[in-house]
């Protein structure tokens, strides 16, 4: 069927982003893996190394629906690593009390479709504790992890990208990875961020992607965009599985003389506006991508940003290519994805216009 | 009583393709097969007794007509014989996305459709295919749906998990877990303001059994005496995770506390239908009652899950050996000499034909047109533009 066709042209390659500049520097020290297994590396890790740090929810025990929390249990056995009931808001709420103890509370959403229930208490009870409590209470030690974004088939209730409901909340921080190497760095900062985050794993790239990561202990700066691929003619910015529909776009318009520059976001809040802004400011021009439906997607906030920051420099309105404002579809995904034709037809009439 | 001959004919069977597997509305399910014999009143008890939680249960003992067994074989027959269908296709990547099945089960929909009409409402989750024909849906709208064609129920745009049936009183097809059963006290709330002596059923699993809205629902339910049935099938695993993992109390018939509950053997389609009638009765004069249906599901939860990681595959054909539904009805018209094995065997044959057919004849069905993907977000009119990026076109071919 030519949907299908379509689908899978789409779909992402199987390799991923070379390493990020940081981790370039030092020597090759690690292994081919994928996604699912660099987070669960740094679960490891995580658990390792403070003995405090827990791990929960629905079916973690036996390694997960995405074989993120493999040989968790076994290791660090069943009080440390365990199984919930089916209730997020329950979930939430307890990974929350057990933060404000000061424990370490990993806790998995098992997919970002399913976050809602548990909206209240990660808005109104983990975001807000510090401030409220003038600091005698906190639940900094709060790491909600899930899996978000298309992948492929997912329809309305397995697909979604929820991050824009969470970058609204001051309080949060909310992280994206957008590779294996990436995410395990950025989840060991985000498990020992003081803060409450909220980390969305693009569920695409679990198997799809595969990267050498290192197998040490390792940490990526929060709150710092990285700017993966240089250019000069147009700013490209996104996160997550996105990223690799817009490097294959990067790549297509070089051929028309096009030169483009990329950068992953990573940290969505509090988010690099100093990055951007620079990048911008040599380029004036900007494009930001994201699978979530355009309006009131956090594109919006990056383009409201730079438009404050930059506006005399900028030659052209900052384009947004995103998720149609539909429900995530079940057969029309290809219509609805942000693409790479979607994104090339835009470099190009952006840097016309 | 005279043993009636039954001979199963093409033009019988094949109402099935294009007609539901129940009758129009306002009247009990039948396959319209002339001879059933529908005077002769057997009457059966049931695998158990029923189990009560602060109400007296209804009596064993059910009252069955000889046509009312054959429809019940042949409607349950058919729901098997869709899911094993669905199962291959979705093998051969013909059906995509989720997918989760219900073989195992289909007493629990059979015998609810019996004790009530089209004007109760029912709604589920999204192990929803079997309750889909039950309320009178066709083979053509469920698998075309499946595969996402324009001739399915929901156009194509909702799939497996978003069945619905407006007018025979089916609200779906529900992918949150539990958050279908507040929405069902709500439809409970608007039957108690129409007066119209209906009720509505709304099902969730053990899983959902835990969910904290489904409390919420039920406290607001029992303060407003709304006429809602609020019924757990209890196939006892919640994906993976055996219900004793999941529930500190897996009575799930006494969850309701104050809420009277009944447990019921989900694999009797006659303890289903006495159940139903019973617990449709109740609701509409004292509001809302549980009831557990103790059933069981041979695939895993969805059909990426094999289903045998967590329960033994001694388990599996241990339920199928003594609890099938289907083989109990048919062990049932044996005895009571309603029709021959081999009858029987010949209207199985032919579902299986039918179902085959059907799965032909949509196969050629088109795909929705690129239009619909922005139709329905809003009402017609009422809606903002849709365009993520300048210059978009949708046509009809796509590229």
């Amino acid at each position: 069927m030519a949907l299908r066709g379509l689908g899978r042209r789409i779909s992402i390659g199987k390799r991923c982003f070379s390493s990020a500049s940081e981790v370039e520097k030092r020597p090759r020290d690690g292994k081919q893996i994928n996604l699912f297994s660099a987070i669960n590396q740094a679960l490891h890790i995580a658990l390792e190394t403070d003995s405090r740090a827990y791990v929960f929810g629905e079916d973690v025990g036996f390694g997960g629906v995405f074989r993120c929390t493999t040989g968790l249990a076994d290791r660090f056995g069943r009080n440390r690593v365990f199984n919930t009931p089916l209730c997020e808001q329950g979930i939430a709420g307890f990974a929350i009390g057990l933060a404000a103890m000061g424990n370490r509370a990993i806790a998995e959403i098992q997919f970002a479709d399913y976050i809602y229930p548990a909206f209240d208490q990660i808005v109104n009870e983990a975001a807000k504790f510090r401030y409220r409590s003038g600091n005698q209470f906190n639940c900094g030690g709060l790491t909600i992890r899930s899996p978000y974004g298309a992948v492929g088939h997912g329809g309305h209730y397995h697909s979604q990208s929820p991050e824009a409901f969470f970058c609204h909340v001051p309080g949060l921080k909310v992280v994206i990875p957008r590779s294996p190497q990436q995410a395990k760095g950025l989840l060991l900062a985000c498990i020992r961020d003081p803060n409450p985050v909220v980390f969305f794993e693009p569920k695409w790239l679990y198997r799809l992607a595969v990267e050498e990561v290192p197998e040490r202990d390792y940490m990526l700066p929060l709150s710092q965009a990285e700017v993966i691929r240089q250019g000069s003619d147009i700013t490209l910015v996104g996160w997550g599985a996105q990223l690799s529909v817009l490097e294959r776009a990067c790549d297509e318009a070089a051929k028309d003389g096009i030169s483009c520059e990329l950068i992953d976001l990573r940290t969505l809040i509090p988010w690099d506006k100093e990055t951007v802004e620079a990048s911008v400011r040599k380029t004036g021009r900007l494009l930001v991508s994201h699978e979530a439906p355009v309006t009131g997607g956090f594109g919006a906030e990056i383009s409201a940003s730079i438009a404050e920051r930059c506006f005399l420099r900028l030659e052209a309105p900052v384009a947004r290519i995103c998720g149609l404002d539909t429900p995530f579809p079940l057969v029309y995904e290809p219509f609805y994805m942000p693409t790479k034709n979607k994104v090339l037809d835009a470099i190009k009439a952006t840097v016309n216009y | 009583m005279a043993v009636s001959r039954l001979a199963p004919s093409a033009s019988t069977l094949s109402k099935l393709l294009l007609h539901p597997v129940s009758a129009p509305p306002f009247s009990r399910p039948f396959s319209g097969t002339a001879a059933g014999d529908d005077q002769t009143v057997l009457t059966i008890e049931t695998s158990v007794p029923f189990t009560g939680h602060k109400i007296d249960p209804p009596s064993r003992s059910v009252e069955a007509t000889p046509k009312e067994l054959l429809s019940f074989f042949q409607d349950m027959a058919v729901m098997r014989r869709m899911e094993i269908a669905a199962d291959s296709l979705y093998k051969s990547k013909l059906i995509r996305g989720f997918c989760h099945l219900y073989d195992g089960q289909e007493a629990v929909a059979v015998g609810m459709e019996a004790a009530i009409t089209q004007r109760d409402s029912i709604i589920t989750a999204y192990r929803d295919h079997c309750t889909f024909l039950g309320r009178g849906g066709n083979l053509v709208e469920a698998f075309s749906e499946l595969m996402g064609r324009r001739t399915g129920c929901s156009k194509g745009k909702g799939g497996s998990m978003h069945f619905y049936k407006k007018e025979a009183g089916f609200y779906g097809g529900h992918g949150i877990v539990g958050a279908q059963v507040p929405l069902g006290c709500g439809l409970a709330f608007a039957q108690k303001y129409f007066k119209d002596e209906t009720v509505t059923f709304a099902l969730y699993g053990d899983g959902a059994a835990n969910q904290g809205q489904l409390f919420e629902a039920l406290n607001i339910s029992a303060l407003w005496d709304l006429p809602v049935i609020l019924v757990c099938e209890n196939n006892h695993y919640g994906m993976g995770t055996a219900e004793w993992r999941a529930a500190k109390s897996a009575a799930y018939y006494k969850r309701g506390d104050y809420v009277p509950g009944l447990k019921v053997d989900g694999m009797d389609v006659l303890a289903v239908k006495q159940a139903c009638k019973f617990a449709r009765e109740h609701a509409l004069k004292n509001g809302p009652i549980i009831l557990e249906m103790d059933t069981y599901r041979y695939h895993g939860h969805s059909m990426s899950d094999p289903g045998s990681t967590y329960r033994t595959r001694d388990e599996i054909t241990g339920i199928r050996q003594e609890r099938d539904p289907i083989e109990r009805v048919r062990k049932l018209i044996l005895t009571h000499e309603i029709a021959s094995a081999s009858e029987l065997k010949d209207i199985e044959k032919e579902i299986r034909k039918k179902v085959d057919e059907a799965i032909a004849q949509f196969k050629e069905s088109p795909m929705p047109d690129p239009s619909e993907l922005f139709a329905d977000v809003y009402v017609k009119g009422y809606g903002v533009e849709m365009q993520a990026c300048p210059g978009l076109k949708l046509s009809k071919s796509i590229k």
